[in-house]
């Protein structure tokens, strides 16, 4: 069993060491950066949802002083590698859903840009397209896997069976809404193209991985990758749609190499977010679950039908979380998927367990009423005592505790009856169990290096908010046995060496431990009395990896509702969650990540919905005042807190990852707490008035 | 078409040119080359390019330059004055009110904006008594914020910052008022 560092860095209630900057405003993102006489350049999108463009009419752009270029199908340069069809932008006529980008338009003014770009006159010809996702759709197709690389299908036992014979089943459909990741800093790069320079091309990029982003356009356009910089000290949230690069990157380098030496701004407007910056697909989810009398499962099984876009695959493992979360000796999980003329979907935070934590908990809280048996204790009757899917033990695991201990803070033996009433609101209380892997990926290095008194340390790595600024530095400081104020941690930079992009809750596992190895192998050669500029690197994959355990976070989310009796307004005044997810490294970011998260389920079960137009093919409430989040009024006691976990086999660090667990189970928690103060169970995302209005006492 | 105005941006008077097009959100980012007002979404719909304009919290995505000559801005840059932060700074980083950071120049300078509306009595919907004064109770201070979105959903900290802001008597400062 490896041996945990001894924390003392680690644990403690650090402030953000970007604090300051992002107090001021001073901390540049991408489309701020500083540069010599920017251009800037503005997206042409589709306008028809399917077909091909016969036309460009660019005479009123020709007509305007200040336009620097405009870039088409007609004369953008051939992109090296174009087999990522998101990505291959303005390579042929043909056009793969409205929004889709047709054209860039460089000016030297933002408004002359923009100005230009609504000059363009595109004539399509049109052909039908198909953009509704139903149930039965006649196209739905069985992916070879799914996101992260899951089997697409699992099957044990006999949920048949057990559904005909068990004393207590339930067998209903689920759905969860489109959602937009809508990260407040929209996509945005600022790209330089200068042909003599030893490293042509540089792109200040909001992006959650500059070594990926770099990688991705050195493919596209046939460069090596040391003839790219990319540079992103701060990201303005991304929530998965950061993750990956989206075609505003590659339209902004291709604007750059149309003007060599000349700085590029391009920015997606908060519209353009909704149809080229990824989304979480609609799920409609089919659950079967049967118990026995006591409440042990007999059978759980999850159908799940979801879109991908007709031009790229993405298909979220929405039925994952189902595989493991509770003892059943029959389980099913199948992923269906329709291929539609829509915008290409990506990661939003949690893919896969955020819907697929949606469904079952919901069920099991049907189950629960079925049986008349408290629903935390059915759940804590379901506990398995190893993965159920793949047979390993758990490297630790402690839903039970995060289940009671969150009871014991939320009153939960003494809430109020179903149904119960103060005054002119309907009171319910609901929970819901999260879950979330405990990831950690290959290719990260760390440097560390001896400069003036104190450690540098260089990671390629992202800070979304995350910490990673302020939670690096704390785990190279126990590494290396100093105090954290002798550390300097140095990301965001393609000179850095490589790191993995920020996603699946990795960072810190992933980069941390390559800090670790690389401040182990620094004291293994220069002692504790280096020289100024000894340095030395490690990598994550020289670091200790279990593969015998199964690892992931727990949680347990306790939330309350009050809906009013006459209008069917629905408040959610308390929402409580209790986690175990490793070592926690920094209280202080920690309660903000999970917080975060769980604040974004409530949105996602009370306000979130891309309402799509399948006649026109595109979101309709496409903006930030028709898609709604929550906003403060609609908070109130949100708590996160966490039990202490001892996990020798996750890393060295004992953490697991805390980025997106808060969001998963929430909007359970707050149906199954909608049902209690109502009777009326709401099976489709989001929980509005109009869904509860009608059958209120 | 072109034209030339004055701004005093954070203490300091510039002189610039502007396209008669141009928000104050773009004169402050693109033309003056101050980042600190954020572009979240160009329609007065997220509150991130929120600046005090006048001494007044305003959007600077819905102002157009040419219409604001001579005005008074501070931007949340402005409001650390000589290095020191302003207490609302220094209240959002002791609560931990932000994470990614896009949005908190905005929510600074609304913070800011909020307890001088406060202080002159200003109510608010929240407001239980009309005829008394308000105070920065969660339900005022949560209203008057909700013009600011966060992604991060740093709600449940933003609120305590403005309140221990409002508490130390940080209404006063950076507001020219």
């Amino acid at each position: 069993m490896p041996e945990l560092l001894d924390p003392r860095a680690i644990g403690t209630d650090l402030a953000r060491r970007d604090g300051a900057a992002k107090v001021c405003g001073t901390a540049t993102y991408a489309f701020e950066t500083p540069v010599e006489r920017p251009a800037f350049a503005h997206i042409v999108q589709a306008t028809v949802p399917l077909g091909r463009i016969t036309a460009v009419d660019t005479s009123a752009v020709d007509a305007l002083d200040g336009v620097l270029a405009v870039l088409t199908a007609g004369n953008a340069e051939r992109l090296a590698w174009t087999d990522d069809r998101e990505l291959a932008v303005l390579q042929d006529d043909e056009v793969a859903f409205r929004g889709q980008p047709v054209g860039v338009v460089i000016a030297e003014t933002s408004e002359l840009a923009r100005q230009a770009a609504d000059l363009l006159r595109f004539t399509y010809d049109e052909r039908e397209h198909d953009s509704e996702l139903t149930v039965d759709h006649p196209g739905l197709y069985k992916p070879d896997k799914v996101n992260a690389g899951f089997p697409t299908d699992t099957a044990e036992g006999d949920v048949a069976g057990a559904m005909a014979t068990a004393h207590a089943t339930v067998e209903q459909t689920y759905a969860t809404a489109m959602y937009h990741n809508n990260p407040l800093e929209p996509h945005a790069t600022t790209a330089l193209w200068d042909a003599e320079a030893e490293v042509p091309l540089t792109l200040w990029d909001s992006t959650q991985g500059v070594h990926p982003a770099r990688s991705t356009v050195a493919k596209i356009f046939g460069l090596e990758r040391e003839r790219i910089r990319v540079v992103c000290p701060y990201v303005g949230g991304g929530f998965g749609s950061k993750g990956t690069p989206h075609a505003n990157l590659v339209l902004a380098a291709m604007a750059a190499r149309a003007l060599p030496g000349r700085p590029v701004r391009l920015a997606l407007t908060r519209q353009q977010m909704f149809f080229l910056a990824g989304y979480r697909t609609p799920t409609i989810q089919r659950m079967q679950v049967a118990a026995d009398r006591t409440g042990r499962l007999q059978a759980i099984a999850i159908d799940v039908v979801e879109q991908t876009s007709r031009i790229k695959e993405f298909a979220e493992q929405t039925g994952v979380p189902t595989r493991m979360m509770y003892a059943s000796p029959s389980r099913r999980t199948t992923h269906r998927v329709a291929a539609l003329d829509v915008p290409v979907p990506s990661w939003m935070r949690a893919p896969g367990e955020c819907p697929g934590m949606f469904g079952p908990e919901v069920a099991l809280d049907e189950l629960a009423e079925a049986l008349e048996m408290d629903p935390v204790e059915l759940r804590i009757r379901n506990e398995p005592e190893k993965d159920p899917e793949s047979g390993k033990p758990w490297s630790s695991r402690n839903l039970v505790a995060c289940l009671r201990e969150g009871a014991e803070r939320f009153g939960w033996a003494d809430r109020p009856p179903a149904g119960h009433r103060d005054g002119d609101w309907l009171v319910g209380t609901g929970v819901a169990s999260s879950v979330y892997p405990t990831y950690r990926q290959a290719s990260s290095t760390a440097t560390v290096r001896f400069e003036a008194g104190r450690y540098a340390v260089e990671i390629g790595a992202a800070d979304l908010g995350t910490g990673a600024w302020t939670v690096l530095p704390q785990i190279a400081a126990d590494a290396l046995d100093v105090p954290v104020d002798d550390v300097e941690v140095r990301i965001g930079d393609t000179r850095y060496p490589r790191a993995s992009v920020a996603g699946g809750s990795s960072g810190t596992n992933t980069w941390g431990s390559a800090i670790v190895v690389a401040a182990g192998a620094f004291r293994d050669k220069f002692g504790g009395d280096p020289a100024d500029g000894d340095e030395v690197s490690g990598d994550v994959d020289q670091a200790e990896r279990d593969s015998d355990h199964a690892a992931y976070a727990f949680g347990a989310q306790f939330t309350e509702v009050r809906v009013h009796a006459d209008t069917g307004e629905l408040r959610v005044p308390r929402l409580y969650g209790v986690f175990a997810a490793g070592r926690i490294v920094n209280p202080r970011t920690a309660r903000s990540q999970l917080i975060g998260g769980m604040t974004m389920g409530l949105s996602m079960a009370l306000h979130e919905n891309s309402v799509w137009d399948p006649r026109v093919g595109q979101v309709v409430n496409h903006d930030l005042a028709e898609y709604h989040i929550s906003v403060n009024a609609d908070v109130a006691d949100v708590q996160a807190h966490w039990i202490d976990e001892h996990d020798p086999w996750v890393n060295v660090m004992g953490s697991k990852g805390i980025g997106e667990i808060g969001i998963t189970g929430t909007a359970a928690a707050v149906v199954n707490a909608v049902h209690r103060a109502t009777g009326i169970r709401v099976r489709d995302l989001p929980v509005t008035l109009d869904k509860v209005l009608a059958g209120l006492p | 078409m072109d034209a030339e105005i004055s701004l005093t941006v954070d203490g300091v008077p510039r002189r610039l040119t502007v396209d008669t097009r141009t928000t104050l959100l773009d004169a402050l980012r693109e033309r003056l080359g101050n980042p600190s007002p954020k572009k979240g979404c160009d329609h007065g719909q997220c509150g991130a390019c929120t600046v005090l304009l006048d001494g007044d919290r305003a959007l600077s995505c819905l102002a157009l330059a040419v219409a604001h000559d001579g005005a008074e801005i501070t931007t949340a840059d402005g409001l650390a004055a000589g290095g020191e932060l302003h207490p609302v700074q220094q209240a959002f980083i002791d609560r931990d009110a932000f994470q990614c950071g896009y949005c908190t120049p905005g929510q600074i300078c609304s913070a800011v904006g909020l307890l001088d509306e406060v202080r002159r009595g200003w109510p608010s919907s929240a407001t239980p008594d009309l005829g008394a004064a308000p105070d920065l109770s969660h339900a005022e201070v949560a209203e008057r914020m909700s013009g600011n979105l966060c992604r991060c959903a740093a709600y449940v900290n933003i609120v305590p910052a403005v309140q221990q802001a409002g508490g130390a008597g940080g209404s006063g400062r950076g507001t020219g008022r």
